[in-house]
């Protein structure tokens, strides 16, 4: 599969967007685990349409400073984006960090989202003040936030002498950019569960039946909050089930795509 | 010169290498009030000590640690601006990018001033980076919200006529007012602690007080000659003083070389234990650059968060480091009374000059016998010579 990453300039952030495949437009906001890779996951739903995958302000080179820092601040920033690369009829798709941009964006507006798919998304408060919902990812060390993040953590290559600088710069890049916009409050918006009654598009959530940094109770009241939404659990898969079962993950997003909708402007 | 005694206040019964954490994740059960009572007052009976010895006297604060029972410097000096006469009080420093209220610092600073008349020394730090969890700020933005806070305090303690409005990225104030003023007009002086040259620059374009923790010769002298070219780049006008530099080492005093040397390798846990703290709270996101963090990654123990290294080059791992290791480095001087002299007058004169020597006499399990007679031997064997001796050496950049 052949895949493109072009720096855009929009709002006088630059941002690298790659984009694979041809055909519906599909919107993918990507993980932004440090212990985590899209990338594989981008490829296979390549074949399936045109996926656009924004490399989020901050997890690229360069720094975005005061002007992102906030979970709001992207979600508008891609908002913008859609409109500047003209996309229409888009399948929203976003996992974990991805998944949490996807639902702000999803409050805000829907007019050119025709479906959206939540993969293990971060986001909401569920529990009281003193239950953490999402695990301490900057308080765990790396291979447990891989055993709860895998059902097979070998999958994801760890150990830093058998990857290159360039990919272990990404894993940094992410792992202090995640914290740049979801530090504190940790990794959610406390606004946003009383906000998704305004969701506009069919919605469903994807969930990893293992999944140990977001659970799937977590996932399950998460959806509930949302009008009309469907709840997948994927057997055999944690936090990234795009990663662990992406032929079922594909297979969910396609088949909840639907007919493209009417335009609405 | 002005010598400064240091100490972390620490918590020595709950302090021991077989702890995997000393930070953060410690359990304060293990923390006995009885005990604590104690030791807060034997360490203002030692700063007391330290004010009548002719010390001047340096506190800083850490959090969520038996490595330091300072969680409020400013509660200490407060009443060190009360008990004691003549020192210098030094906070070095407080985290004001870790604090929520850069105001209520002017404050207390002023308070704190006023009390001593005029005795002291502001110093402002970024913090190390396990404070950033007990703190819970952000790392990623942690320097914009340090330099704006300064701003905002600076411009508080030197504002006099009525209410200013301030509203920044971070700090939101309608009318800032801060009374009392300060003692010292207008307003005490302001150091900064920093490892880098980058840092160094822009505190000497300020023309504040540049402070260096345990970096060695070669390190220090980096540090004070990008200082000197931003303290130019800033405008500041006439010699360059070395009063605007101190230095962090560790020192322990003998009636014996080996009594000396005992003492300061009891001191030196402290820095042995500096990388005992539950993974992954010493690599705080942001905190490092993405560039040094990779570094990190790749380096030989990749749960330090500093290396040290020898003139010659060599790379001296903290945790295991003997006494000489760390003299050789430049940051511990130990011995009888000649040879901590000849010591830091060799590290003096490879530096250019100092004007704040700050050291740390007590750390980690020395206990107060150990650590006044130090000091006494300290005070009346050395600092007297080496007062002498720098007070007859000339500014910075003639040297």
């Amino acid at each position: 599969m052949t895949r493109d990453l072009r720096q855009h300039e929009l709002n006088g952030v630059t941002l690298g967007v790659e984009t694979a495949g041809a055909g519906r437009d599909i919107l993918y906001l990507t993980s932004g685990m440090w212990f985590g890779d899209d990338s594989p996951f981008i490829d296979r739903l390549a074949a399936h349409g045109r996926v656009i995958a924004p490399v989020a302000p901050g997890f690229g080179p360069g720094d975005p400073g005061a002007r992102m820092t906030t979970i709001d601040d992207i979600a508008y920033f891609y908002l913008d984006l859609i409109d500047a690369l003209k996309l229409r009829n888009v399948l929203l798709v976003g996992a974990s960090f991805g998944g949490w941009i996807a639902a702000e964006m999803a409050i805000k507006n829907c007019r050119d989202i025709d479906a959206i798919t939540l993969i293990d998304p971060l986001g909401v408060k569920i529990g009281d003040r003193e239950t953490r919902d999402i695990a301490d990812l900057y308080g765990l060390p790396d291979a447990e936030l891989r055993a709860r993040a895998y059902v097979d953590p070998s999958i994801f290559v760890s150990d830093v002498k058998a990857i290159s600088d360039e990919e272990l710069t990404r894993r940094m890049r992410a792992r202090e950019s995640l914290a740049r916009y979801g530090w504190q409050p940790f990794m959610h918006d406390p606004k946003l569960l009383g906000r998704l009654h305004r969701v506009d598009a069919p919605t469903q959530f994807i969930w990893g039946a293992q999944d140990r940094i977001v659970t799937p109770a977590y996932g399950r009241e998460y959806a509930r909050r949302v009008p009309g939404a469907r709840f997948v659990e994927i057997a055999n898969a944690a936090h990234f089930p795009q990663a662990e079962q992406p032929g079922a993950v594909v297979e969910a997003i396609i088949s909840h795509a639907g007919a493209p909708r009417a335009a609405a402007r | 010169m002005r010598v400064y005694h240091f100490s972390e206040e620490p918590y020595p019964d709950a302090w021991g290498a077989e702890r995997p954490s000393l930070r953060i994740t410690l359990p304060n059960e293990i923390c006995d009030p009885k005990v604590t009572h104690r030791l807060y007052n034997r360490y203002i009976d030692e700063w007391m000590l330290a004010d009548e010895l002719g010390f001047d006297i340096m506190l800083n604060e850490h959090h969520s640690t038996a490595t330091s029972l300072t969680a409020s410097a400013n509660i200490i000096l407060s009443i060190l601006a009360r008990v004691t006469e003549r020192a210098r009080l030094l906070v070095l420093g407080v985290p004001v990018g870790n604090r929520p209220d850069p105001i209520r610092v002017a404050e207390e600073m002023a308070m704190i001033d006023c009390i001593s008349q005029g005795r002291l020394e502001f110093g402002m730090i970024k913090g190390v980076p396990y404070e950033i969890e007990p703190a819970n700020s952000n790392g990623v933005s942690l320097m914009r919200r340090f330099w704006e806070a300064h701003d905002l305090i600076i411009k508080a303690m030197t504002t006099h006529d009525g209410p200013f409005n301030f509203e920044g990225e971070f700090f939101h104030y309608r009318n800032v007012n801060v009374w009392p003023r300060p003692y010292q007009q207008p307003r005490p002086r302001v150091w900064i602690s920093t490892a880098t040259p980058a840092n160094a620059r822009e505190i000497g374009q300020k023309g504040h007080v540049l402070a260096s923790f345990m970096g060695g010769i070669a390190e220090t002298v980096k540090l004070h000659k990008a200082y000197a070219e931003g303290y130019r780049a800033g405008g500041n006008a006439g010699p360059l003083s070395v009063d605007n530099f101190a230095y962090l080492a560790m020192c322990g005093v003998g009636s014996t070389e080996a009594e000396g040397r005992r003492r300061c390798d009891v001191i030196a846990d402290y820095l042995r234990t500096n990388a005992q703290v539950a993974d992954p709270f010493n690599k705080p996101p942001g905190y490092f650059s993405v560039e040094a963090a990779v570094r990190s990654a790749r380096s030989l123990n990749p749960r330090a968060f500093r290396t040290l290294y020898t003139p010659s080059g060599r790379a001296v791992e903290l945790s295991t480091a003997s006494l000489d290791d760390f003299i050789e480095c430049g940051i511990a001087f130990a011995g009888t009374p000649d040879q901590v002299y000849q010591q830091i007058c060799a590290f003096v004169d490879g530096i250019g000059g100092l004007g704040n020597l700050l050291l740390m006499g007590q750390g980690g399990k020395l206990d107060a016998a150990d650590t006044t007679d130090s000091m006494k031997l300290f005070a009346r064997e050395v600092m007297p010579r080496l007062k002498e001796r720098e007070a007859r050496r000339p500014a910075f950049e003639a040297a």
